[in-house]
């Protein structure tokens, strides 16, 4: 059995009075990919900050390859020692060479003193080639997908020396093939002893790549096994603290009212992703979309919206022809839009819940007081009603939104189109990157929208909740409609996974 | 890239108490008290204490108080308007000549003229064509000069109409100051629209975020459009109360306000970035910056010495209260 590389012993500690990690141990072996769960707020990011020298624990000390600490005093102490974290947020540098950003702030420099990149550029191939990654060393970093900018930034933290890597929610931006490169690349490490930290809240992700589990709740850890003793089934009641409301097994009642329709989209065509689709969307139905990044998803969305501009083809409301080209003129036909990227386009951080909530009212007119004023009394009114139904977690509705975790930003801008009551209610990855707990309500919000007999087009890239919650699924490929799948001819999550990565391929 | 970050999180549990607080919204009225005991204490003898110094420093700041209240707005959607004291120049010169042709009320319509033609100019380069605000402004600040020397040769342009002069700027309403009575009327109008209306709202997520502005069907090219205008015709009101004052239009007044205009928004805590701000700071900032340039002529420095000063101060401040919040 290798040893350990990392033993966090009894760590504890309290912000304000607030307990948020209390008396956790955590242990990394050598070789290892040790994945780290809980919902948001249960101490997974406080445990890594500790560990990366961005907070100092109260109690408890850290052995790191054998040199025992008290704690980290910043994040320079913690890289001397061998930890380095890969960033949700990237930190390349954009308009630099792959190879200019991998020796930053390193560079070498030839007998002139100039720096001489040819030479960066040929020890960056030996990294990348070594690793097996195929990127070229002289690319832009601007023009790498996500994927790209991904290794590039891991290999960066190896070049330093890095023996342990921290992955915060790697896979949330990469498309399924970026992926799969993604855990090719972290076996090949393992195999060369570098030990990885793994969260995630994707299940299947971490069953296929992380070889223990470690679960924490409430700041307390709650356990710690090899993947071959655990099932999905049983890590998620940990991580709930209960028996977790199985997303593919719940009972899906039909409100699908057949002769009325609500959205009919006819030959829509895009100058951007979408090249001719139609569909019809009922009262009471939950639409899925599926299909690979790019295939022309989010396209048709933000086309439906105002945001794409529509080249060719009719959106009809229920019967009457609309046109589209401003988001204005599709809210005013009870259409709403909850964006892909919530950080960037679904909501304004610096300001308040209250202040992002009112938003689209305010738009529509539906907040004015004697017609020249916003009415900031209802506004209030109905911004505490909403946090309160949506559960979402905040002391007030005064606070800044950058503020609150990843799943409450989301109930926020869900709340804010929530808001407008919707007929038709467009959600492009609602559960990306939120907790478990959190994605089950945000698919009980969806069931029951079409209980009260609107409809709902769907977006996830987990392909199991498409199909707990969508009467049908539409299989997007190259900006066209491959195929309709009802919800009981759905083959199963595989099956469909088949015909996805088969679309992508021919595509 | 990363410690910078993530250092303010350093300081939660010790700084929470800052943290709730939110001092560095309060900077510019806590250098307002400091600064004003300061010269109180030391300049009493020299009369700045007096109503007549005092009123006279609300006076000299009410020009700046007036277009800093527009220029709020254009900061709160994070653009920038480097014409308005070319603008003003402008305005007094076009006001000065008509109400010598045409009369009292054609003067006052051909100056907000003025400005709501260079502000529809510059809103619209910005936002249909894409310049940055800050070239297309510039640019416009030796458009509008230029064509103020080249219409009157140079020349002041007198004004002899005295109701005119009585209203834009050297009369009194009572016992107010008419400059100090249009400072309130900016200040009032500002303060409302800013925090009331749903263009204020509007313009305040426009700067915040215009993505997400734009994703909650905000028409932020309107928005920001809308702001140039009312930045350039407040300007133009501006120019127009120069020429009041001074009893003649002539291309350099207000030139180079707009430094003195940014640094009070910016004193009074609007964010350079856009998406926050509040009138009452910019006015306060405005004053502040009166208040400075009063004290430091009390105290006898000389010209050269009180831009050094004065420019010392404005750096500070901006200092305090110029960090973005970061997470």
């Amino acid at each position: 059995m290798s040893s350990a590389i990392i033993s966090m012993e009894g760590i504890t500690k309290s912000f304000n009075n607030i307990t948020v990690l209390n008396d956790v141990d955590f242990e990394l072996r050598e070789g290892e990919i040790h994945a780290l769960l809980g919902e948001n707020g249960a101490g997974k990011s406080t445990l890594m900050k500790i560990l990366r020298g961005v907070y100092q624990p109260d109690h408890g000390k850290m052995i790191v390859q054998g040199k025992s600490y008290d704690r980290f005093n910043s994040p320079n102490e913690a890289r001397a020692a061998g930890i380095s974290m890969v960033f949700q947020e990237f930190s390349l540098v954009p308009t630099l060479t792959v190879a200019q950003n991998i020796f930053l702030t390193r560079e070498i420099k030839n007998r002139f003193g100039l720096l001489d990149d040819k030479e960066c550029e040929r020890r960056t191939k030996v990294f990348f080639d070594e690793l097996e990654v195929d990127i070229d060393p002289q690319a832009v970093v601007s023009q790498l997908s996500t994927g790209y900018r991904q290794l590039t930034e891991i290999t960066a933290a190896l070049s330093q020396e890095a023996r342990i890597l921290i992955f915060d929610e790697p896979t949330a931006s990469l498309t399924q093939t970026e992926s799969l490169s993604l855990f090719r690349l972290m076996r090949r490490l393992k195999e060369k002893g570098i030990s990885m930290i793994y969260i995630s809240h994707r299940m299947e992700e971490i069953f296929k790549i992380a070889d223990r589990i470690t679960v924490l709740r409430d700041g307390r850890r709650i356990s710690t096994d090899e993947i071959s003793n655990l099932t999905i089934q049983k890590v998620i009641e940990n991580i709930l603290g209960r028996k977790a409301e199985a997303i593919d097994s719940r009972e899906l009642v039909s409100t699908v009212q057949q002769d009325q329709v609500l959205l009919e989209v006819k030959n829509l065509k895009c100058n951007r992703g979408v090249k001719d689709i139609s569909f019809q969307l009922h009262r009471g139905e939950v639409i899925g979309l599926a299909g690979l990044m790019g295939s022309g998803r989010t396209e048709l969305m933000q086309a439906i919206f105002g945001i794409n501009p529509i080249k060719e083809g009719d959106i009809l409301v229920k019967g009457k022809s609309i046109k589209v080209k401003t988001p204005e003129e599709s809210m005013k036909s009870d259409i709403a839009l909850i964006p892909e990227d919530r950080r960037v386009q679904g909501l304004i951080l610096d300001h308040s819940i209250r202040d992002n909530f009112i938003l689209p009212m305010i738009q529509l007119k539906r907040l004015a007081n004697r017609n020249i004023f916003v009415d900031y009394r209802r506004g209030n009114d109905l911004a505490e009603y909403y946090v309160k139904t949506l559960k979402i977690r905040s002391d007030s509705i005064e606070k800044m939104v950058r503020f609150l975790s990843g799943g409450n930003q989301q109930k926020v801008v869900i709340a804010k189109w929530l808001s407008t009551k919707p007929e038709i209610l467009l959600m492009d990855e609602p559960t990306a990157g939120v907790d478990i707990g959190t994605k089950s309500e945000i698919l009980n919000i969806i069931r029951d929208l079409a209980k009260q007999g609107k409809g709902v087009v769907f977006i996830s890239s987990e392909l199991q909740e498409l199909i707990a919650v969508c009467d049908r699924v539409i299989v997007i490929k190259n900006g066209q409609v491959d195929q309709v799948l009802n919800r009981y001819d759905i083959p199963g999550e595989e099956r469909l996974h088949q015909i996805l990565q088969g679309a992508g391929n021919s595509g | 890239m990363a410690e910078k970050k993530i250092s303010p999180n350093l300081s939660e549990s010790k700084r929470s108490f800052f943290k709730r607080f939110y001092w560095r919204d309060y900077v510019v009225y806590i250098t307002f008290i400091i600064v004003f005991i300061t010269f109180s204490a030391t300049l009493a003898q020299s009369g700045f204490l007096s109503s007549n110094n005092l009123l006279n420093i609300m006076r000299q700041s009410a020009i700046i108080s007036v277009m800093a209240v527009a220029m709020t707005f254009v900061l709160a959607t994070a653009e920038i308007d480097l014409s308005v004291g070319s603008v003003a120049g402008l305005a007094s010169v076009v006001t000065a000549m008509v109400i010598g042709k045409f009369g009292l009320v054609p003067g006052i319509l051909g100056g907000l003229c003025t400005g709501l033609l260079v502000g529809f100019i510059n809103g619209t380069l910005v936002t249909r064509i894409g310049i940055p605000s800050f070239l297309v402004t510039l640019g416009m600040q030796g458009i509008t000069t230029g064509a103020a020397m080249w219409v009157t040769n140079t020349a002041p342009i007198p004004i002899s109409n005295s109701t005119y002069v009585y209203v834009f700027g050297s009369g009194n309403f009572g016992p107010i100051p008419s400059l100090v009575f249009w400072t309130v009327i900016a200040l009032v109008i500002g303060h409302v629209v800013l925090r009331s209306t749903p263009y204020g709202r509007q313009a305040l997520a426009t700067g915040g975020n215009e993505v997400a502005a734009r994703y909650s069907g905000i028409n932020t090219k309107r928005i920001k459009l809308y702001t140039f205008i009312i930045m350039s015709t407040v300007a133009s009101l501006a120019g127009m109360l120069y020429a009041g004052r001074m009893q003649s239009g002539r291309y350099q007044w207000g030139q180079g306000d707009e430094l003195s205009v940014i640094a009070a928004v910016v004193l009074g805590g609007t964010s350079m970035f856009g998406g926050k701000g509040t009138i009452i700071g910019t006015i306060i900032g405005a004053i502040l910056i009166g208040l400075i340039n009063n004290g430091l002529i009390l105290m006898g420095l000389s010209a050269s010495q009180q831009m050094i000063v004065r420019g010392a101060i404005i750096i500070l401040a901006v200092a305090l209260t110029g960090r973005k919040v970061q997470n």
